[in-house]
């Protein structure tokens, strides 16, 4: 086991696209450190990168002590999960799972033994006789896992390992790989398009944007500050309202009424924008106290929970958190009112957090 | 105001929609298309029946007038003559068939040694200018063999490969090369990179991952290949008999259209001499049917 070093990784293909920008990353030991992002926004290339699969135009990468820039990926001791699972279509789950075993040379019996402690890991001991086309895309995405522990690796690469499971089978997934990691405590570098998968699997998140790291944070801290107005949009489902605000009297106030808290420490001469998060947010009975007018474009009914999408002056489709108790239909004229504590501001050219 | 489920479904059940008609059904249709395939099928196969047929007919009963269809004497002179000469040796035609056989098989086994490791890097590897290049190794293939023969004609010449095996292997390795590329190209991007990627981290080297897992699934693709770039050579004309003149280095077409001409054409061994030509051909082509498919169709699905 070992954490991972990335520094200053650069890199550049021949055509002059630039996939990562210069990222710093530092994964401790045993930690499931997870990369988020939209597609093509470098996450995948620093995982190949970290692998050996892909070799990075500068910087370096560092596996425990060692530096691994010049090292082939079967010497970098780490195992990898791919998206299509990658299992050898002409070998049963059985070889498929002692493959890179008997490729390390140990000997048969060993082999075995390592074989079936992974098998009854990942509960495969009724498909060790099966091929790759035999099972489901569950099973096989299990197999894969068992081949990546099998090896007993420094860390685990995870390249966005359950796109390819139907929703119900992904959230088993997410438990069993987020529970096997605890169990094992290996380090693993887990990349996903999915937040949820990020939020709920990660002990830290690193949202890339466009080859760069933009926030590196614990789920809860990039939920509550996102770094820049890229993660505040991109973090949350339904995502945080941006709303355009300007200091007034010692508040925020936007254009339709509504008066937030600031923080402290705003800059006065700049545009700014708050960010606000749907359940900090309430739709009320029109002219309710501290509520600004309002009207109900739409609710989406989820069970728990009604999502409102208001236009109130000025501002469009603000995203509202609301009780399944609390019924209003579409078109009405409501209040809207905010309830939570100071929101993030971020200034609208920098598109950073400003305070 | 929630929307119910079965507002969302239609409500009539599958057998009673409106079946969607046909102008001729059923029996009818059937009959018709029939008759025409088998007018079809007359048209494009008699060529073919009617060579057989030669080359098993006697010679009085090939320039018979009216032809007889049926009830000929059926001889096997013909392939006889095919293999053994005059003076009971090896026949000039045979010898073809063997320089054939050496052309074709040398220039095939040599484009896919050449063409699949190529199409491979080309599939996996971020080449510079790659869509270029595939153009220009496509490129080569844009002129017919007759437009360039004279000039490979005096570059032979020059460098002493004119009537030699050499030669034809030479450039038919040259024709068959990008088509190799292009096709194997297909093959190797349907193959996940992954398995490359989980081998390579599982201990072997870029090469071992690329034979030892790469390549025994790109089989059935390399087969279809090999016998397109086959038949190619097998076939090919205008270089052979430009670039030939012995016998003893002359591969069959050009030597089966010597057959033709001169004071008389014994039409009876130029038959036989066909059909022996475009057994292998067939054979080849019904052993890999299923991948000829497979390589035709390719890319039209996704996976």
């Amino acid at each position: 086991m070992a954490g991972i070093e990335v520094t200053a990784l650069h890199k550049r293909y021949p055509d002059g696209t630039v996939a990562v920008d210069h990222v710093d990353l530092s994964i401790g030991d045993g930690e499931l450190f997870v990369m988020l992002g939209p597609s093509g926004c470098g996450k995948t290339t620093t995982l190949r990168a970290i692998a050996g699969l892909e070799r990075q135009t500068t910087g370096d990468i560092r596996i425990g002590d060692t530096l691994v820039n010049d090292l082939p990926p079967a010497e970098r001791d780490i195992a990898m999960v791919f998206q299509f699972y990658a299992l050898y279509p002409h070998l049963r789950t059985r070889d498929n799972l002692a493959f890179p075993l008997r490729a390390e040379g140990l000997p048969k019996a060993e082999v075995r033994e390592r074989v079936a402690e992974a098998a009854r890991l990942m509960r495969l001991d009724q498909l060790l006789d099966r091929r790759p086309r035999q099972l489901s895309g569950g099973e096989q995405q299990r197999v894969a896992l068992a081949r990546a522990l099998v090896r007993r690796p420094r860390a685990f690469l995870m390249d966005e390992p359950l796109t390819n499971l139907d929703a119900e089978l992904r959230a088993d997934m997410r438990t069993e790989i987020k529970h096997l990691q605890g169990e094992l405590g290996t380090t693993m570098v887990y990349v996903t398009h999915d937040q949820v998968e990020a939020m709920s699997l990660g002990h830290r998140i690193a949202i890339l944007n466009k080859g760069r790291v933009e926030q590196i944070g614990t789920p809860l801290e990039v939920y509550d500050r996102p770094a820049s107005l890229f993660c505040a949009a991109f973090i949350g489902s339904p995502p945080m309202n941006l709303i355009e605000v300007a200091v007034a009297d010692e508040k925020l106030r936007s254009q339709g009424g509504l008066v937030l808290t600031p923080p402290p420490g705003l800059p006065r001469d700049r545009r700014l924008v708050a960010g606000v998060r749907p359940e900090a947010l309430e739709v009320t009975t029109p002219g309710a106290e501290g509520s600004v007018p309002a009207r109900v474009v739409s609710a989406e009914w989820l069970g728990d929970e009604i999502i409102y999408v208001v236009d109130h002056s000025g501002q469009h489709d603000v995203r509202v958190r609301m009780p399944p108790t609390v019924r209003f239909a579409a078109d009405t004229p409501v209040g809207l009112r905010h309830t939570g504590g100071t929101p993030t501001v971020y200034d609208v050219h920098t598109e950073e957090l400003v305070a | 105001m929630a929307v119910s489920v079965d507002e969302a479904v239609s409500t009539v059940p599958a057998r009673d929609r409106p079946r969607p008609t046909r102008r001729l059904g059923g029996r009818g249709r059937s009959l018709v298309e029939v008759a025409l395939l088998t007018v079809l099928a007359v048209l494009m196969l008699f060529p073919v029946l009617w060579m057989i047929e030669t080359s098993i007919k006697e010679n009085r009963d090939v320039y018979a007038v009216p032809a007889e269809f049926f009830g000929f004497t059926v001889t096997m002179e013909h392939f006889k003559d095919v293999f053994v000469g005059p003076d009971g040796g090896r026949s000039a035609l045979s010898v073809a068939f063997l320089n054939s056989a050496v052309v074709a098989g040398v220039s095939t086994l040599l484009a896919t040694v050449l063409g699949v490791p190529a199409a491979w890097a080309y599939s996996r590897f971020a080449v510079k200018a790659r869509k270029d290049q595939l153009f220009f190794i496509l490129s080569t293939r844009f002129m017919p063999p007759v437009v360039v023969v004279i000039p490979i004609f005096l570059m032979y010449r020059q460098v002493g490969l004119i009537d030699s095996k050499l030669g034809l292997i030479l450039i038919y390795t040259a024709f068959n090369v990008p088509f190799t590329i292009w096709m194997m190209k297909g093959f190797v991007d349907e193959v996940p990179a992954e398995y490359e990627d989980a081998a390579m981290l599982d201990g072997y080297t870029r090469l071992q991952a690329f034979r030892r897992f790469t390549l025994p699934l790109l089989v059935p693709g390399i087969a279809a290949t090999a016998v397109f770039a086959l038949i190619f050579s097998w076939n090919e004309f205008v270089f052979a008999i430009f670039l030939t003149s012995s016998d003893s280095v002359r591969t069959a077409p050009p030597a089966i259209a010597g057959l033709i001409g001169g004071t008389t054409t014994d039409w009876g061994l130029v038959a036989a001499a066909s059909v022996v030509f475009a057994l292998p051909v067939l054979v080849f082509a019904y052993l890999v049917r299923k991948h000829l498919v497979a390589g035709v169709t390719l890319g039209a699905v996704r996976r």
